[in-house]
């Protein structure tokens, strides 16, 4: 009972803990971020989550619903998407202009050619 | 102006000095000039505040609030007097010597020297009035920093190395116990001025008292108390006429001077032998009186040897402030004074010898008396006040410290006078035995007398020394106010 | 009376100005924009300040909305204060901005610079002044993302790599920080700081609201360079435009630190947080660490920028070892280093971006002889750098004798030894500096004598003349510093 009812919780727990082991295992740039997204995603699931009430409806007042879900979580989540959005498109944008100067993406790499450099 | 005014002048002028040493910086005879009249300014208004001081009143002014509840404030009292006396009156001694070392050296940077000189003494000036603890620490500080470029004044490996010594050993002592101890000060008594009869009284255990004056004490590292005198032997580096102003006269005495003011106006006399008094200090002073004689006594380096007599003899203050009474304090503040006449003119005449003879170490000096009679007849004179033989200066200020120790029955104290007495006979009578009785090397004689501003400076000095002893009225005078008699 | 909207004006008009930036497309009408816009946050600002000063906290409801439903923006002592440091530090960062930019970076992206140089003061005018946790997260990202392209616009190409380094840890901070507003969402249905407090008092040590303030803490750790999550600092502050290394060493973590203390001692509550929990030992040990560990770590760089970047993660050290003692002069103490160690680094990266100017770089080879060939920075230098050490009559001082004076208070006597032996380091990192210019020849192919251009020294010289004069009469800001530890642990209780 316990484990299943509180199964949202285990999903958020298990997406975060992959995106952050992704984030800091990978040395491709790329995949990082990917790692990065999923991390931001297991954050979605525990806000929207908790905001549906089984049996609940959309938050407009209509008569005879007396249970409604809390939109604001949904709101809320709606902004820290585009945020995401916003910060992955940037990473990517960062590793494009990375690999132009570096001519590779592989954190290793470009540790080594840093290390050159001084 | 009022007295406060003129203690605020006091404090201003050697900055005001900075600046204009700064405008003249292209043109050295007008530059010289502008110190030689910064000097004399400082000098006859930190005169005309004796009358007032003696008569018991307390110029102050108050600049500005630091931090809250702490002003930047002055206050003009004997021993601070005497203090902004001896640097002042020496300033203008020791710009002549310096205009003379600097040009007969071919010194580089010579207007860099004159700006951190003036800040020196500007610094020291602040010590000397400070009002409360945290004044005193802002000066404190400043002449540490402002001293350091004259340390370092050569630039060569060697300088850079001392200035480290310099600064560590400085900056380190006074940010690591001195701080903190000022800071519990504040914490505990809720003030920092300085007060006849202390601001600790009443407020602190023995325990408490005991590690406060410790961390002011070994805090106050320019009073080079053992283990924290190393700085100053590395601070020889610099030009002589810095050794001789700062490093026997301004920054050590600054630190001397801090010790006697802690004592007297943190902890007062009479609070701190009722909280179990300052053997531990006398000890450790006396001991750094007596080791410090005994490694001049091995220097063969002339700077070296007057650097470690100077550890002793700022001890001979520590010691005698430590006894806590009466006549041993008007001795520190009397030390304080003799010491600073008599030690300059030992390093002026190091110095002279430096520039005219190009000799730094005392195996080199047999016979030089003859070729340099002036400078060696001041050099004599210097190193007797230093023993403390009459009819010089050093005689009045151990007498009085003597008469403490004695007052107390600290043989302790008394056994460390007699024994450095002996010691410094011991290291300062050869060099003068050699200079004027033993016969010159065949092949290089010694050449001739020093500059003529350098002779001047170093028997106006010496004559100084003499004066003291004749005429000691007037800084008996300000000892006794001192100590409120 | 547009005074009345002065909290949202303060974070809308530099955001309004960014776009307009853009379609100006021009390098100089971008740098006149941010300018007026800089120096209008600046007056606005101070008058909050001087407004909260007298009237109390001010609340502002967005769009006329009430609190707790609609976003409030809550101004009182202490981020009036933020703010006010903020939006002076990108005033006096202006005039210095022309040359700098035009030197370090290409003409057609000037504009782009001033954008996101706007983008960004919006975003940490907004973290300052929000009283709403989720549009604290925005402006925070708002803020970051112009960050990162600001870092990346630096001239070496190691700034790119900086920049990526900084988002990747700066969106998980950022990410870490919302899981834990999202912990305190669930167990309050508020997101309102103030009626947040209200719901958590007697409460605050259950479980999950016990993990949302470990969430929050390392996340705002990070954002803030806590130590040991300091990893992006060093690189980021190093390769960023002169200018960006200043504006953000100045402000950036500042801002950061002060979101710290606002969930502590506003949200929690300093007994929750500090009784209750085992912050306040955890935090000292962290900060007492940053001040030896990366103190040291400062002495041995190569680069002045590089050194300059330690040595804030060391002094933020200082300022967590505030919050850590949990109490009010502890909390002033950090505010008052806050403040006089924004400006202190603030004129330090200043003066070293006009010697970057000058002398192609920072690291210390460039260096050698600086008191011979910029000889106005150099002095400067070490005036800011005395600060840094603490030496009396400069601003670090004021901070440190109150930091002391509070760990004294606390009987915390090995903070008060820690504190002071690490004076110690900055010592020696500051001498490398000075031995640097004044004890080596210049390199072979140094430049003439002559200083950077007088719209660079000029602010330059403002912000050390600050630090001397804050330093001499540090009671404004120690006083401000206590006003505001005062609404912060006041405010919502």
């Amino acid at each position: 009972m316990s484990f299943l009812g509180h199964f949202s919780y285990w999903a958020t727990v298990f997406v975060m803990m992959t995106g952050l082991y992704i984030v800091i295992s990978r040395g491709n740039l790329v995949k990082k971020l990917v790692g990065l997204g999923i991390f931001q995603t297991s954050v979605y699931l525990l806000y929207v989550a908790p905001g549906k009430l089984i049996g609940g409806t959309a938050a407009i007042v209509t008569p005879g619903i007396t249970l409604y879900s809390n939109p604001l979580p949904h709101v809320l989540i709606l902004t820290a998407i585009v945020v995401g959005v916003a910060t992955l498109a940037l990473g990517l944008a960062l590793v494009v202009r990375i690999r132009e100067a570096y001519g590779t993406v592989d954190e290793d790499e470009l540790l080594a050619a840093d290390a050159k450099d001084d | 102006m009022t007295n406060g005014g003129l203690a605020l002048a006091a404090l201003c002028i050697p900055f005001a000095g900075i600046a204009l040493v700064l405008l003249a910086r292209r043109k050295p005879d007008l530059r010289e000039a502008a110190t030689f009249a910064t000097a004399a300014m400082l000098f006859f208004v930190v005169v005309s505040l004796a009358p007032a001081v003696l008569a018991g009143e307390r110029p102050s002014a108050t600049l500005f609030e630091m931090l809250p509840g702490l002003q930047v404030a002055l206050v003009v009292e004997p021993l601070g007097w005497l203090f902004a006396a001896v640097a002042s009156t020496l300033w203008v001694v020791s710009t002549a010597y310096s205009i003379g070392y600097l040009r007969g050296n071919g010194e580089e940077n010579q207007t860099r020297f004159f700006v951190c000189f003036a800040g020196a003494i500007g610094a020291a000036i602040g010590i000397a009035f400070a009002g409360n603890l945290l004044t005193l620490f802002l000066f404190y500080e400043l002449l540490t920093l402002v001293t350091y470029p004259l340390v370092t004044h050569h630039g060569t490996d060697e300088a850079r190395r001392a200035g480290r010594v310099y600064l560590g050993v400085l900056l380190g002592t006074s940010v690591v116990f001195l701080l903190p101890a000022i800071i519990a000060t504040w914490v505990l008594a809720g003030t920092l001025d300085f007060r006849t009869g202390g601001i600790l009284g009443g407020r602190v255990d023995a325990t408490a008292a005991a590690i406060l004056l410790a961390l002011f004490m070994f805090g106050i590292g320019k009073a080079a108390l053992m283990p924290f005198h190393r700085w100053l032997p590395a601070a020889m580096v610099a030009p002589t006429p810095v050794s001789a102003l700062l490093h026997a006269v301004a920054v050590v005495k600054a630190g001397v001077f801090c010790v006697v003011k802690v004592i007297v106006y943190v902890f007062g006399t009479d609070a701190l032998a009722a909280l179990g008094g300052a053997g531990w200090l006398t000890a450790v002073a006396a001991f750094t009186l007596v080791a410090a004689s005994a490694v001049a006594l091995r220097a063969d380096n002339l700077k070296r040897r007057l650097a470690y007599s100077t550890v002793s003899q700022l001890a001979y203050v520590t010691m005698a402030a430590s006894l806590l009474t009466p006549a041993a304090i008007m001795g520190a503040a009397l030390h304080l004074v003799a010491h600073a006449f008599g030690k300059i003119t030992l390093f002026f005449a190091a110095g002279s010898i430096y520039t005219a003879a190009h000799k730094t170490e005392v195996s080199q000096l047999d016979g030089i008396g003859r070729a340099m009679p002036w400078t060696m007849g001041a050099f004599a004179i210097g190193a007797l006040s230093m023993i403390g033989l009459p009819p010089l200066a050093g005689f009045v200020s151990k007498w009085f410290i003597l008469t403490g120790a004695m007052a107390t029955r600290d043989w302790l104290a008394v056994g460390a006078l007699a024994a450095s007495t002996l010691l410094n006979a011991a290291y300062f009578l050869p060099i003068v035995w050699r200079a004027f009785f033993l016969p010159a090397p065949e092949r290089d004689g010694h050449g001739h007398e020093a500059p003529a501003p350098m002779v001047i400076a170093q028997a106006l000095t010496a004559a100084a020394c003499v004066a003291l002893f004749l005429f000691p009225g007037l800084a008996i005078a300000f000892a006794r106010a001192l100590i409120g008699g | 009376m547009p005074a009345e909207h002065f909290p949202v004006l303060l974070a809308v008009v530099p955001l309004v100005a960014a776009p307009l930036i853009v379609v100006a497309r021009s390098g100089f009408l971008g740098w006149a924009i941010a300018f007026a816009v800089a120096a209008a946050t600046a007056a606005m600002s101070a008058s909050l300040l001087a407004r909260v000063t007298v009237e109390g906290t001010i609340s502002y409801a967005i769009g006329s909305w009430p609190p707790p439903w609609g976003i409030e923006y809550r101004v009182d002592a202490a981020n009036a204060l933020v703010a006010l440091l903020v939006s002076a530090m990108a005033l006096v960062a202006m005039p210095y901005a022309r040359r700098s930019v035009t030197a370090e970076i290409g003409q057609e992206r000037q504009y782009l610079f001033y954008a996101l140089l706007m983008l960004c003061l919006s975003g940490l005018l907004g973290i300052a002044l929000t009283g709403d946790a989720f549009n604290l997260f925005v402006f925070l990202e708002i803020s970051s993302l112009a960050t990162y392209v600001l870092i990346a616009l630096g001239r070496d190409r190691r700034a790119l790599t900086a920049a990526y380094q900084y988002l990747i840890l700066g969106t998980t901070g950022a990410t870490l920080y919302i899981i834990g507003v999202g912990m305190l969402y669930l167990a309050t249905g508020t997101l309102n700081f103030a009626d947040m407090a209200a719901r958590l008092d007697g409460v605050a040590d259950t479980r999950p609201l016990v993990v949302g303030l470990a969430f929050i803490t390392a996340g705002i750790g990070l954002k803030l360079a806590l130590f040991p999550l300091h990893a992006w600092l060093p690189n980021a502050y190093t390769y960023a435009p002169s200018v960006v290394s200043a504006f953000l060493a100045a402000t950036a973590t500042k801002v950061s630190l002060y979101v710290l203390m606002r969930v502590y001692f506003s949200v929690f509550g300093a007994d929750a947080v500090f009784r209750d929990l085992p912050i306040g030992p955890v935090l000292a040990v962290l900060s007492v660490a940053a001040l030896f560990v990366a103190s040291a770590a400062a002495i041995v760089q190569k680069d002045l920028k590089r050194l300059l970047a330690f040595s804030s993660v060391g002094q933020i050290g200082y300022i967590t070892l505030g919050i850590s003692l949990g109490s009010a002069t502890g909390l002033a103490a950090a505010m008052a280093h806050v403040v006089n160690h924004g400006i202190t680094k603030g004129a330090l990266f200043l003066l070293a971006g006009a010697m970057a100017l000058r002398l192609g770089g920072t690291g210390f080879d460039r260096l050698a002889g600086l008191g011979r060939t910029m000889p106005v920075a150099a002095f400067a230098f070490v005036l800011g750098g005395l600060s840094l050490i603490g030496v009396p009559g400069t601003a670090g001082f004021a901070s440190k004798w109150a930091l002391v004076a509070a760990a004294m208070g606390a009987g915390q006597w090995w903070i008060v030894a820690a504190v002071l032996l690490s004076s110690l380091l900055a010592v020696a990192y500051v001498w490398r500096f000075v031995e640097c210019a004044y004890f080596r020849e210049p390199p072979a192919g140094a430049p003439s004598p002559g200083e950077a251009p007088w719209e660079m020294t000029a602010p330059a010289l403002a912000m050390t003349a600050a630090v001397v004069a804050l330093g001499l009469h540090a009671t404004p800001v120690l006083d401000a510093a206590t006003r505001a530890a005062a609404a912060l642990m006041g405010a919502g209780r």
